[in-house]
């Protein structure tokens, strides 16, 4: 169906249009932008006091199938993606089996066409089985459909495997979303260390498991000349180094979590195993530091490490809980509350960060309001009031340390190719 | 003076040193029954307490048992194999049966950080932490507390020195909170590798050289050594952290004449602490597991809603 979505407010940062504008849709793709749009036949979608954004991109979830399915399925994670005002969403490999063949690549990419929904980005793993220890077939892997190659979720402690894998992931011109954490370093952590882990008790992760990963991996990046992607960055330290990466000149981008840039480890004082995850909520000075990189575009992306798990998982003991928590139905309402509301991030810097530079590593369409690009877009109230209710998720899963948290702003419709697939 | 308003006891981090006092204040009457001829109490008759350790115990949990038992209540013991949790069976399951069971206090140890409330908030009877993980042993840390206002009189001004792995030591935890509540001056020694980063920020002073902190101590508390701490590669060699931290016949001397020598037990005799220095006349060791058994019997009172005179009677 055909749609012309009247009265909204447009912001594309891209071709720096913005205000009130219509968008016409037609055949899935962007028809036109502009002032008083005549519907020619197309259904008149009213969105007046809403804005109008490139379609978001969510660039690092999990979503379990296969293997998984008591935690999620492809299909209640693009749902949750489609109401969390997604429209294309990046699975990560570290299912059961990890995604290290273009058979589960396929299989994947399947499920995903089988809900028609949200587009999802199939990652491939960058070693067999993710067990780091040698390079998984990466051209089979492009062949079969990824967009990029991953070790997430898995510390690689052979810096020479990784090497390897770099110049050879150079073929293909994809990236390497890297989950920069040492092997050894904190390795029986559960928290980050610091004041919160003495006083509770709990075995700390370091910054520095972070930062002589990430230490390592721009070496190997600059040695290389390979994209590489630092996923869910958390530490201060390794904000510096990726800023300072960047002005040597060295192909890296960085992403950080709507919770390390909203929570520190003081949230873990009660044992809330939902604030478990990995890499570990940090300090203040950590997330001060985040925030800052956020800002001066050090982190290019905000994506969401979604991380589904069964309530019988997390209702344990701290330390034996998984780490991981949901992220997809709460990462726009935590951004625009946390970060857009206190003038920290501008509307165009979300999109920027949630929709334009995710695409834009991804190798996916522009995230833009331009004619002829595929009409991906999210449709947001700014003003709308709501509390989160695990309970109405849409995942699977509810764990999320966020539950009962009063949020600002929501996405009230997303479209992929010029379909809706979420309406509220 | 105040008024108990707590459920459970978790750590001591969540009591006033008002709360701390009441409890020490309770156990001296207790300890008076050791002398008696006839014990036993009808305070708790027809309460149920039931220990649950997931860790072996034996000190404590006797402890708890004989305290439960003076004051008339129903003790039963249920030690829960490491190996039942590996094969998965749950805490939250186990907890739940016990407390169907009858129970009105559950006394828990358990290996994780956190187990402890994580118990309170699954049950509705009182929970006493027994230990959890690295996190706190408060019933430790007030027999601590008791033993050193009953040798010095009172807290105000006096020196204590913690030695060993505070890192891995809910003990350190509890008596850092309570010594520190109540007016002492703390100095934790230990190794670098064994000690948790912003341990600092808990009011204590840290130090990595024993002897010099032992020159003025009005009290030193030597830490279990867990051998396997070695094998994680946190220090090079038993005999090499006997040297550098243990207790032994010659730091005693340093110490002063009228310091305590506290250990929570059980000793690796000749590790953290020598045959010789835990004899030492100032080596209050012994006297420490029997006043567990009083700051226990104050605390179960008072879980159970006891009022402050009316213990004895």
């Amino acid at each position: 169906m055909d749609y012309c979505l009247k009265g909204g407010f447009v912001v594309d940062p891209v071709t720096q249009r913005q205000g009130k504008l219509d968008v016409l849709i037609r055949d899935g793709r962007i028809a036109a932008v502009g002032p008083e749009l005549d519907p020619a036949g197309a259904e008149v979608f009213p969105v007046a006091g809403l804005h109008i954004l490139p379609g978001l991109v969510d660039m690092h979830v999990h979503l379990r199938e296969p293997g998984r399915e008591d935690e999620e399925t492809i299909a209640t994670g693009l749902a949750a993606a489609a109401a969390g005002g997604f429209t294309a969403v990046a699975a990560m490999p570290n299912t059961d089996p990890a995604l290290d063949n273009p058979a589960l690549i396929a299989f994947v990419l399947a499920q995903a066409e089988r809900v028609g929904g949200v587009r999802l980005c199939a990652v491939g793993c960058l070693t067999k089985g993710q067990r780091g220890e040698e390079m998984a077939e990466l051209g089979e892997l492009v062949r079969g459909g990824a967009v990029a190659f991953s070790n997430d979720g898995v510390p690689l402690p052979n810096a020479e495997i990784l090497r390897l894998a770099m110049e050879y992931s150079k073929i293909f011109g994809l990236p390497i979303l890297l989950h920069a954490q040492d092997a050894h370093i904190g390795r029986e952590g559960v928290m980050h260390e610091g004041r919160w882990s003495t006083v509770l008790g709990l075995p700390g992760i370091p910054a520095l498991a972070e930062e002589v990963a990430v230490a390592r991996d721009l070496l190997l990046a600059a040695a290389t000349g390979a994209a590489v992607h630092i996923q869910h960055v958390s530490t201060a330290g390794a904000v510096a180094m990726i800023r300072q990466a960047k002005e040597q000149g060295i192909k890296v981008t960085a992403e950080a979590t709507p919770h390390h840039l909203i929570l520190t480890d003081a949230a873990v004082a009660a044992y809330d195993t939902n604030t478990k995850v990995n890499p570990p909520l940090r300090s203040e000075a950590d997330r001060a530091a985040l925030r800052e990189g956020l800002t001066d575009g050090t982190i290019d992306v905000i994506a969401s490490d979604h991380a589904p798990h069964t309530l019988e998982e997390k209702h344990r003991e701290f330390a034996l809980a998984p780490d991981g928590m949901v992220g997809l139905e709460t990462s726009l309402g935590l951004v625009l509350t946390e970060l857009v509301r206190p003038g920290l991030l501008s509307l165009d810097e979300m999109v920027m960060k949630m929709a334009v530079n995710p695409r834009r590593i991804l190798g996916l369409p522009e995230g833009s309001l331009t004619p002829g690009l595929p009409a991906d877009l999210t449709v947001v109230d700014l003003e709308r009031t709501w509390r989160v209710d695990p309970g109405l998720f849409r995942s699977k899963a509810k764990n999320t340390p966020f539950a009962g948290r009063e949020l600002v702003g929501k996405a009230v419709a997303t479209f992929v190719g010029g379909r809706l697939v979420h309406r509220e | 003076m105040a008024v108990w308003r707590h459920k459970h006891l978790l750590g001591l981090a969540d009591l006033t040193a008002e709360e701390i006092e009441l409890v020490l204040s309770l156990a001296g009457p207790c300890k008076e029954i050791f002398g008696r001829e006839i014990k036993k109490l009808p305070t708790l008759r027809g309460k149920t307490v039931i220990t649950l350790f997931f860790e072996p115990s034996t000190r404590t949990r006797t402890s708890f048992e004989v305290a439960a038992k003076w004051l008339g209540a129903d003790v039963v013991n249920l030690s829960v194999a490491q190996s039942s949790v590996a094969k998965g069976e749950s805490f939250i399951d186990t907890a739940k049966t016990v407390e169907a069971a009858g129970a009105d206090v559950i006394v828990v140890r358990h290996a994780i950080a956190g187990a402890a409330k994580l118990l309170a908030e699954t049950v509705r009877c009182s929970v006493i932490n027994a230990g959890d993980g690295a996190h706190e042993h408060p019933t430790q840390g007030l027999l601590d507390l008791y033993t050193i206002k009953e040798r010095k009189g009172g807290f105000h001004g006096l020196r204590v020195v913690i030695v060993g792995d505070i890192m891995h030591s809910r003990v350190a935890r509890s008596d850092i909170w309570g010594l520190t509540k109540l007016g002492a001056k703390v100095t934790v020694v230990g190794p670098p590798t064994l000690m948790p980063p912003g341990i600092e920020t808990l009011g204590v002073e840290v130090a990595y050289e024993l002897d010099a902190a032992l020159a003025r101590a009005d009290g030193v508390n030597v830490l279990r050594l867990q051998l396997e701490r070695q094998k994680k590669g946190l220090f090079p060699s038993v005999r090499e952290y006997a040297r550098l931290y243990g207790m032994n016949a010659e730091r005693a001397r340093r110490l002063p004449p009228d310091a305590l020598i506290m250990h929570p037990g059980p000793t690796n005799l000749g590790v953290e602490i020598t045959e010789e220095a835990a004899c030492d006349p100032r080596a209050v060791i012994t006297t420490q597991v029997s006043n567990g058994v009083a700051v226990r019997m104050a605390l179960l009172y008072l879980l159970a809603g006891g009022k402050e005179d009316g213990l004895l009677s």
